[in-house]
């Protein structure tokens, strides 16, 4: 009865106490965090690790060897033969997979909640105990150069970003493809994985996330028993990256490739990230992106450049906000046929300056308040998702704290806050703006 | 660890996943759903598909369907383009218009506190679409972009030249989206007609999974859709497929080749689909565990992946297959995937490989129930099919019901090497055209 009154006056308190799942977490003795996300509504868990190392703590010359180091690790370890542990998984009617970014290398099965140990018992023993061998490595390489070619060679709009990537960042380590460069990805050896396996791969460098159909007090034991015995690696160090230096000169590129059909232009800004504490000016800048791009009908490039003057098929902005380091801010806008790049990007300027000079429609910021405290509700159906939160966010610089109070945040960010970021981040001297267009001869 | 390893194996019985709690009830204007009741989260996934699909696009308007489709979120009622999203974003509802050669889908979601609402909203766009002629160039606009892009793609030439050579002059010979030519010409007339055609109440299956009751959906199902037209029954046209063995080449400026290959499927009704499910899973349908996977990419590291599967189309079955390699290394990869297609329509699977797919695909199965809108997908999936609610009871019995004997026979009718037809695009080296 009570919850009826509530949802007649139409108060959300009830529903934002409702809307949050239920997260737990503690710290086993060798530094390893486990994180435990409850979703009892099918008997399903995922076990993931997500270790705090990515393509961006690469040593020079050796671009793309922390995914290829995951991609080995799939191989024999002390335990297991080479391709035991997906064969093990699969046995069990589960699925298992890696996935590597600038910032963090995870590895994760989705599986009945009663094969849990199991998953623990071989995540474990891979942690510390991969025997790789001289022979593994070249036939690994060829289907890793095989990824790179399906990935980024076959895709001129891959390739363009990679170029564009580049371009943005003068001096960190996040203009160098999470894959490789070719020339580098073809000359990485055992020893190049051997070491960086060695100074990464470590309880005191790793997260355990554990999301679905289990309790803290279960995870607790069994982490404990498989995870907690691992010795801390003291070779693990504090990940200092280079910086970027401050940018003072806006970068134009051209990327022509004869595969492309349709061009358009991107443009990007460095722009901060989500900071542990501070995720305001962060929060600011996921609603600039979907007042200025997040909707084709009722954004301010779709509105100008797709309804009004119908000069763009498409526009969007977008923002990533969780990284370990300075993220960018992206425009992009595609010119309907007769309308030329140099026009389509002077019409995105012109309305992001008259955005500037005329400030928020407080409707359409109501609106997009309301799709985020709706994203949070339906959030809670995919129990993954919420535990790749987690496991991104403890890789890259924010605590669970941080994740936790970002929906608050994100409900209570105001027009003006929205302002003061979108000075901040069009700094036209931050900026690189790129062209993807076909084969040079069709330019006139 | 080998020794706790079995012992999880042998536990393991593949579970069927009884949580799921399914009602069959018949609104009081007489339309079937199937409902599970899953209060726990504050929204409801409904899903609504109808049977029929861009494969009905009369001959020379082919992506009328398409288009349609594209435009079923640009006005409704009162509301033009923007004044329809700005209302969907102020519900913070989402409706998915998807279009397939069979069917057509809508995949809703909507909160609990918005539920009339949105569903009031959705209404609008099945029974009075504006399809206002701005908003048409509009789109037009953006699908002849998207064919365009297409054109330049190599899955999607891969996936085009396949289409053309299997079926020819019948719809599914051509891209769903239809071509620059017949997109050009598409009237308004065309776009109405073929919401008429579609959205009718004779193809329609829904499923509806959350935070709503079945006594709740009745009602609200004969609201939203108790004025759809009854529907005349149509049908995709019947088509003849068969493919000869060998490869076409369509050359493209690419440094890797990309080929999809295939012949002749099996029905979802046969008696022997399980069979030929469980066959398909052992040849190429399980990621990397699987057989084509262990030759062509973890022993000779020639491709990142390639992967077989079975398609299910209304008049057409197939059993294919893709797979990516670099222009000078696509001839081996073909090689090996021919020579394993004659080794196991020759001499089938081994017991072993028989009991570790079993174990694999009965154990994935209660996984897949893990969400409201995988759920309500599922759902009407099976509705269409002509499932009953028990066959997710019953479904792994039936895959554990396959013996090595049954199986090897399917493969060697199943499996036909010399009909085995591969597209390459690409500039592979050392292949010839046949």
């Amino acid at each position: 009865m009570l919850i009826r009154i509530f949802a007649v006056l139409g108060l959300c308190l009830p529903m934002q106490a409702q809307a949050q799942a239920k997260v737990s977490n503690f710290m086993l003795d060798n530094g390893m965090q486990v994180v435990v996300v409850e979703d009892h509504r099918a008997p399903v868990v995922v076990h993931m690790v997500w270790y705090k190392v990515g393509a961006a703590d690469e040593a020079p010359g050796k671009s793309g060897i922390a995914h290829f180091l995951e991609h080995l690790m799939f191989k024999k370890t002390k335990n297991l033969a080479s391709g035991e542990l997906s064969d093990t998984v699969a046995a069990n009617g589960g699925s298992d997979n890696a996935f590597t970014n600038q910032d963090y290398t995870a590895y994760y099965q989705r599986v009945a909640a009663d094969r849990l140990e199991l998953m623990m018992s071989m995540e474990s023993d891979r942690m510390t105990g991969l025997q790789l061998s001289v022979d593994d490595i070249a036939t690994e390489r060829d289907v890793v150069i095989e990824e790179r070619n399906q990935r980024t060679e076959s895709s001129p709009g891959a390739l363009f970003n990679e170029q564009k990537q580049a371009a943005m960042y003068m001096n960190h380590a996040y203009g160098v493809p999470v894959i490789g460069w070719m020339h580098e990805l073809k000359k990485l050896n055992f020893e190049d994985a051997v070491a960086f396996y060695k100074l990464h791969y470590a309880p005191n460098n790793a997260i355990l996330v554990v999301a679905g159909d289990v309790t803290p007090e279960q995870v607790k034991i069994l982490a404990e028993q498989y995870y907690g015995v691992i010795p801390a690696n003291s070779a693990v160090q504090s990940r200092a990256r280079t910086q970027e230096p401050p940018h003072r000169s806006a970068r134009r590129m051209t990327y022509h490739d004869e595969r492309v059909a349709q061009p358009y232009v991107s443009r990007s800004y460095l722009a901060p990230e989500r900071d542990s504490g501070d995720q305001t000016t962060a929060a600011a800048l996921v609603y600039l992106a979907e007042i200025l791009g997040g909707s084709g009908a009722t954004s301010v490039l779709g509105t100008e450049l797709q309804f009004d003057t119908q000069q763009a098929i498409y526009t969007s902005a977008y923002y990533g906000g969780t990284a370990l380091d300075n993220t960018t801010f992206g425009l992009i806008a595609v010119p309907v046929p007769g309308v030329s790049l140099q026009q389509v990007e002077d019409a995105m300027d012109a309305a992001i300056a008259k955005f500037m000079a005329t400030g928020i429609n407080i409707e359409t910021f109501e609106r997009i308040k309301m799709q985020m405290r709706a994203s949070e509700i339906y959030a809670m159906d995919n129990v993954e998702g919420i535990a790749n939160r987690y496991g991104a966010a403890l890789t890259q610089g924010l605590t669970i704290a941080d994740v936790q109070e970002w929906p608050r945040i994100l409900q209570e960010v105001t027009p003006d806050e929205v302002m003061v970021a979108a000075r901040l981040v069009f700094d036209q001297k931050a900026s690189v703006t790129g062209w993807l267009m076909g084969p040079q001869e069709e330019l006139k | 660890m080998i020794r706790i390893l079995s012992t999880f194996v042998i536990l393991w019985a593949g579970a069927a996943p009884a949580e799921v709690q399914i009602k069959t009830p018949t609104s009081p204007g007489g339309i079937a759903a199937w409902v599970v009741e899953e209060p726990s989260i504050p929204f409801t996934a409904l899903e609504i598909m109808f049977s029929g699909g861009a494969a009905l696009d009369p001959r020379d308007k082919r992506g009328a369907a398409y288009l349609m489709t594209g435009l079923l979120e640009e006005g409704s009622g009162d509301m033009d383009a923007q004044a329809f999203a700005a209302a969907q974003e102020a519900l913070a509802a989402s409706f998915g218009f998807d279009v397939y050669d069979d069917t057509v889908t809508i995949s809703v979601r909507f909160l609990t506190e918005n539920r009339a609402e949105s569903l009031a909203l959705l209404k609008t766009v099945l029974t009075q679409p504006r399809f206002d002629p701005e908003a048409i160039e509009r789109v037009r606009t953006q699908v002849l972009s998207i064919l365009a892009s297409d054109a330049q793609d190599p899955d999607s030439v891969a996936g085009a030249t396949w289409s053309q050579l299997a079926f020819g002059q019948h719809a599914y010979g051509t891209p769903r989206e239809g071509t620059a030519a017949s997109v050009a010409a598409l009237t308004r007339e065309d776009i109405i007609a073929a919401h008429q055609r579609l959205f009718t109440r004779d193809t329609l299956s829904v499923s509806a999974v959350g935070d709503i009751s079945a006594a709740e959906l009745g009602p609200m199902l004969d609201d939203l859709l108790g004025q759809l037209p009854a529907g005349e029954g149509l049908k995709t046209a019947a088509v003849d497929f068969a493919t000869e063995g060998g490869l076409t080449v369509v050359d493209m400026p690419t440094p890797q080749s990309v080929a999809l290959f295939g012949h002749v499927g099996i029905d979802r009704d046969h008696p022997d689909f399980f069979a030929a499910f469980v066959l398909n899973t052992i040849l190429g349908g399980r990621g990397v565990e699987s057989r084509l996977s262990a030759e062509v990419r973890e022993k000779r590291g020639l491709t990142y992946g390639v992967s077989t599967f079975l398609v299910g189309k209304e008049e057409a079955n197939m059993l294919m297959g893709q797979v990516a390699s670099a222009n000078d290394r696509i001839g081996e990869a073909i090689a090996v995937i021919r020579d394993e297609w004659t080794k196991m329509a020759r001499d089938g699977v081994t017991q072993a490989e028989l009991n570790d797919a079993q174990t694999y695909l009965t154990g994935a199965y209660p996984l897949r129930f893990d969400g409201n809108a995988k759920i309500a997908n599922i759902l009407v999936g099976m509705q269409r099919q002509g499932l009953s609610t028990d066959y997710i009871n019953t479904r792994n019995d039936k895959i554990n019901a396959v013996t090595l004997g049954e199986i090897n026979r399917v493969a060697a009718e199943l499996l036909q090497p010399e009909a085995l037809h591969f597209i390459v695009v690409g500039q592979p080296k050392g292949l010839n055209e046949e």
